[in-house]
């Protein structure tokens, strides 16, 4: 087998905040280690792209970071993964509120069987986060217009999440995540059930989110990564090979490895 | 290096372009070395087969500049393909450019035929070879993807420099002896000129290559040596 290097601690943008530290994360299925010692920083108003050949641990990553792990059946995180220097995985922390916190956006567009306003309201309301109806009208208004899709569906908000196109519903589910004012956004291949179109605004809408947003995604799409992410992290075999500028990583890889998979030599 | 494409006909794609790229540096070479022969030798054939010979050059470049959309287009390169990528598009319109001037040496040689006022072809073909020998280098440094020799062959630059500098004072030299001189040193001095500036492509060249291999530009900037365009003439009998 290949020996991969890892590096040490990960840079993050120059003067940049980091947002989520992750350090010394191993993550395992039962007995199978799906991270080996990752040490990566996330930086505050960012976008960090995860990349890498299918089972190499971006996903599983990416998940740790709001604890959807927690959810999974003999899964066992240990090391540390902080945000804003608070431990995510400290006993006294309340998991609903670590996950309003850091909201997850999935591969599929999942809208609820609800209206288009009622899909946007679902978290806010569960939160509490509307004293009344106008309060409430107004996080769905602003929540719509931050996932650029409020004026194509501002007519129609009664209509059912699910009459939308897919890149609608993948908007409204943007919407749905950013209603409760979350920190973090976690994004699971977002375009790759998209055509072209709806790709695109949805990375649009990527680069106009990071400005109150922080944003780490997954993504198969190599060129997706380098048009949408400032920082690119490559994952094999559950160890974090290569993080840096994207642009670096796109044009002068420091690892053999990165070079290998980006380029289409392997994975 | 590393292993192969998983998509062969990638490799292959990237394989022509690189043997196209070669071919066509092989070819500059060779156009130099009969331009400058047909100028020692005051060979009119050989001049005339150099003239001829520049549209093959012509040629693939086109062909490079196809294959370079066409791969752009189809595989979006990236890392160390971008980089061939782009250093085969740039290196292309260098080379082209070298085989113009090679051209214009031999055009300029069916002109000098005849007359020969000066002993000053010895020192051109002697700048010549320098600069053949930088062009076979930075060609092998390209094929090897050895940046270090890359950078060895832009430092060569220096000495043709010199040369051209030499050349350049003499010519002026004869042209104040003698008018009659004026026309056949005129074309030596575009000659030289010619061989001079297809030195400093090559150094272009050269640092493409360097940038291939490393992922960034070599940064010390290097010693300019042709001193030519501040040269205010040489202090005659006439001047103040």
């Amino acid at each position: 087998m290949v020996a991969i290097t890892v590096p040490v601690a990960a840079p993050t943008a120059a003067g940049g905040v980091v947002k989520v530290a992750a350090r010394g994360v191993d993550v395992f299925y039962g007995a199978k280690q799906a991270l080996v010692a990752v040490d990566l920083d996330i930086a505050e108003h960012q976008v960090t792209a995860l990349i890498g050949p299918s089972g190499c641990g971006k996903s599983t990553f990416l998940r740790c970071l709001n604890r959807m792990n927690d959810t999974i059946e003999g899964c066992r995180v240990t090391g540390s993964i902080t945000l804003d220097g608070q431990d995510l995985y400290a006993r006294t922390i309340d998991v609903v509120q670590v996950r309003s916190r850091v909201g997850m956006v999935f591969q599929k567009p999942n809208p609820f069987p609800k209206s288009v306003y009622d899909n946007v309201a679902y978290g806010p309301r569960i939160h509490g986060l509307a004293r009344d109806r106008a309060e409430l009208d107004a996080i769905v208004e602003t929540s719509l217009k931050l996932a650029s899709l409020w004026s194509e569906v501002k007519d129609r908000l009664g209509e059912p999440g699910t009459s939308l196109s897919g890149g609608q519903q993948q908007r409204l589910c943007i919407a749905r995540a950013i209603a409760v004012s979350p920190e973090v956004i976690l994004m699971d291949e977002p375009c790759s059930a998209l055509d072209p179109i709806a790709t695109a605004h949805i990375e649009e809408l990527i680069d106009e989110l990071k400005t109150n947003f922080t944003i780490a995604i997954v993504t198969h799409n190599m060129q997706q990564a380098a048009r949408v992410s400032q920082y690119t992290a490559f994952f094999h075999l559950g160890r974090l090979v290569e993080f840096g500028d994207t642009a670096a990583v796109f044009t002068n890889p420091r690892e053999t490895m990165t070079q290998d998979y980006i380029t289409g030599r392997f994975g | 290096m590393t292993a192969g494409h998983t998509v062969k006909s990638y490799d292959e794609a990237l394989g022509r372009l690189t043997r196209d790229v070669l071919a066509m540096g092989g070819l500059v070479e060779s156009q130099l070395a009969s331009a400058v022969q047909a100028l020692v030798r005051r060979d009119g054939e050989l001049a005339a087969q150099v003239i001829a010979n520049d549209q093959r050059i012509d040629e693939l470049e086109i062909r490079i500049d196809e294959q370079v959309t066409r791969i752009l287009a189809l595989r979006q390169p990236m890392a160390g393909d971008l980089r061939l990528v782009k250093t085969a598009l740039k290196m292309s319109s260098d080379l082209e450019r070298m085989g113009d001037l090679a051209a214009n040496t031999a055009k300029r040689s069916l002109a000098l035929t005849q007359a020969d006022p000066v002993a000053l072809r010895a020192a051109i073909a002697r700048m010549a070879d320098v600069v053949q020998a930088m062009i076979k280098d930075v060609l092998d440094a390209f094929a090897q993807r050895d940046a270090d020799k890359a950078i060895a062959v832009r430092q060569r630059d220096t000495e043709v420099d010199e040369i051209y500098n030499g050349v350049f004072r003499a010519l002026l030299t004869y042209m104040m002896e003698d008018q009659a001189h004026i026309t056949p040193c005129t074309h030596l001095l575009f000659i030289a000129k010619n061989i001079e500036r297809i030195g400093d492509h090559t150094t272009n060249v050269a640092e493409m290559v360097a940038y291939l291999v490393k992922g960034a530009t070599p940064a010390e900037e290097r010693t300019k040596g042709d001193t030519t365009s501040t040269f205010a003439g040489p202090a005659g009998p006439g001047a103040p």
